[in-house]
């Protein structure tokens, strides 16, 4: 089981979860080419080590989380929410 | 290579079994090929083979950095069926079963190819409809195909579920030529055959690095030394991403995500078919090998992973799943689990194709599927190989498909790898 430190919630099974997918992805402007846009949507780095990607807290707080995890052994070195603004606000509450 | 018929069984059997030569050679790489295939599962092996026996290309070596069959080859759940609906796709995959079905002899080995009955359980009026539709195409094309009303099932399965299910079992869809393969024998059937004909095949030699000239690849830099070849084929499924990386060529439309089974104890024999078992979020297929186990898998892990190994949840999921249809087996014990790499696709479906480079052809995208793909996936990537242009049966099956709008989804779930089974 991967253990996900939720910002919110605090730390869970990843069970909790689900996995959104590659944290980097940008879309383009609505107005950009065929060939970003194809980019964007149907390729992937698929990156063997750290890389960042998203997951939602699904069964807990609904937060989509910004992960930093190795796709080799799995450990994770940073969480935070994906929108930054939410972190402004937790941090404003402590 | 002393061939398998009687008359060596029998003598050989007088002789305290003494004259039987290696299956395959074990040798060094020279410095150049005609063809260099990396990777060692069956694709990789399956290429080779039909190159040479196909195509009569002599130089040719396939490199594996373990050892052959120690990928997804080995691991799969060895499920063989040609229930595609989507053009292209059916007739390759039921021209790969047309092959299944005289492998052992054209190879010469027993890859106990057993066309056992593929059985998928539906649940509903709208699932009923829904594989009515599919196995009708699939008759259209000349692939067998079945519905199977609740009586029929109950006389040919009687051990399913059927009093208390919390999804009551309605019927099934059914492909009656469908089935299992042993998958080790096959990966070495394909080895030894290759041999035979001149293929090197080379263990424990990795690709570390490649050189490009003049936009090309000159050679492949390996853990045995520098080889170059004049044409190179990647078949390295789950590895896809970072052989294409190496070859400097940027991003693909796959993702790397791991899939697990299950193998119980041995029991007498249960179950005579193919059982597939899918509703509400379950997903579920087993079957029992000769020698009596339950070999079982369900769903991936749900995350993007290069760690061959699986996790809990799939297991809790998948002994679920068993429990809903086959309930008489929760005494079993588990006698292993484990996870292979899989290339999942952008839309499900795989890829045999030419790439940026000009002397460097593609093989990848294999998703759940890729165990039953082997013959016809060897058969038409050595065709593209050999002869620069794709077969007609493969070709909306290149890259550039997505920005085209040509996506070849069977089960129209999008753009999202983990979603395709
Ligand atoms: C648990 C599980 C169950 C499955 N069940 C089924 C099923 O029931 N039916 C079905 O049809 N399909 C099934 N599949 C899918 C099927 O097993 C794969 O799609 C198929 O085996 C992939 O092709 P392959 O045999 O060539 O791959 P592999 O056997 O993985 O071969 C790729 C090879 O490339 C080698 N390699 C990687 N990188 C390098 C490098 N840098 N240098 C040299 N060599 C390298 C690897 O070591 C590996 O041996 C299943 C897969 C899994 C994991
Ligand atoms: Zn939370």
């Amino acid at each position: 089981m991967i253990r996900i430190k939720c910002p919110y919630c605090g730390e869970r099974d990843h069970s909790e979860f689900t996995y959104g997918g590659d944290a980097s992805i940008r879309y383009p402007a609505l107005d950009a080419s065929r060939e970003d846009w194809t980019q964007a949507i149907f390729f992937r780095e698929n990156i063997r080590g750290f890389q960042k990607e998203t997951w939602h807290h699904l069964n807990g707080c609904r937060m989509w989380l910004e992960i930093e995890r190795s796709t080799v052994t799995h450990e994770i070195k940073s969480v935070k929410p994906c929108h930054p603004d939410l972190q402004k606000i937790m941090d404003s509450k402590k | 290579m002393t061939r398998f018929n009687a008359w060596n069984v029998f003598k050989n059997g007088l002789n305290g079994q003494k004259g039987w030569s290696r299956q395959w050679r074990d040798p060094e790489p020279r410095s150049n090929y005609d063809v260099i295939i990396v990777g060692g599962g069956l694709h990789g092996l399956a290429t080779a083979y039909y190159l040479a026996k196909n195509h009569n290309l002599n130089n040719i070596a396939v490199l594996e950095k373990g050892w052959i069959g120690g990928g997804n080859a080995g691991r799969n759940t060895t499920i063989v069926r040609s229930n595609y609906m989507m053009p292209g796709n059916h007739q390759f995959y039921e021209h790969s079963l047309k092959l299944w079905e005289n492998l052992s002899h054209d190879l010469n080995y027993n890859v106990m190819f057993s066309q056992r009955v593929h059985v998928s359980l539906f649940h509903s009026p709208g699932a009923k409809d829904s594989y009515a539709r599919r196995y009708n195409i699939m008759r259209l094309n000349g692939t067998d195909g079945e519905l199977w009303d609740l009586k029929k099932l109950k006389k040919k399965i009687p051990i399913l579920n059927y009093n208390n299910a919390r999804f009551p079992i309605m019927g099934a869809a059914v492909q009656p030529r469908a089935g299992n393969a042993r998958h080790d024998s096959a990966v070495w059937g394909y080895a030894r055959s290759a041999n035979a004909l001149g293929v090197d095949i080379i263990q424990n030699c990795e690709v570390t690095g490649i050189t490009r000239q003049n936009g090309n690849i000159d050679s492949l830099q390996t853990s045995k030394g520098s080889i170059k070849g004049k044409k190179i084929g990647f078949a390295v499924a789950g590895n896809t991403s970072r052989l294409w990386q190496m070859a400097q060529l940027g991003n693909l439309p796959i993702e790397s995500h791991k899939l697990q089974a299950f193998v119980t104890e041995a029991i007498k024999p249960f179950l005579d078919h193919v059982v597939v078992y899918g509703v509400g979020g379950a997903h579920f297929y087993i079957s029992q090998t000769d020698k009596g186990s339950l070999v079982f898998g369900g769903d991936l892990d749900w995350y993007k992973s290069y760690a061959q190994r699986g996790n809990l949840p799939i297991v809790q999921d998948v002994a679920e799943a068993a429990m809903a249809i086959l309930p008489s087996i929760g005494r079993l014990r588990l006698l292993r689990h484990w996870a292979g790499i899989m290339d999942m696709s952008m839309d499900g479906t795989f890829f045999i194709c030419k790439t940026p480079i000009s002397n460097l052809y593609l093989n990848a995208g294999w998703n759940y599927g890729g165990f039953k793909a082997s013959p016809a996936s060897g058969w038409y990537f050595a065709d593209l190989i050999a002869n620069e242009q794709p077969h007609k049966y493969i070709q909306h099956h290149h890259l550039e498909r997505f920005e085209q709008g040509i996506n070849l989804d069977e089960r129209g779930a999008g753009p999202d790898p983990k979603l395709h089974g």
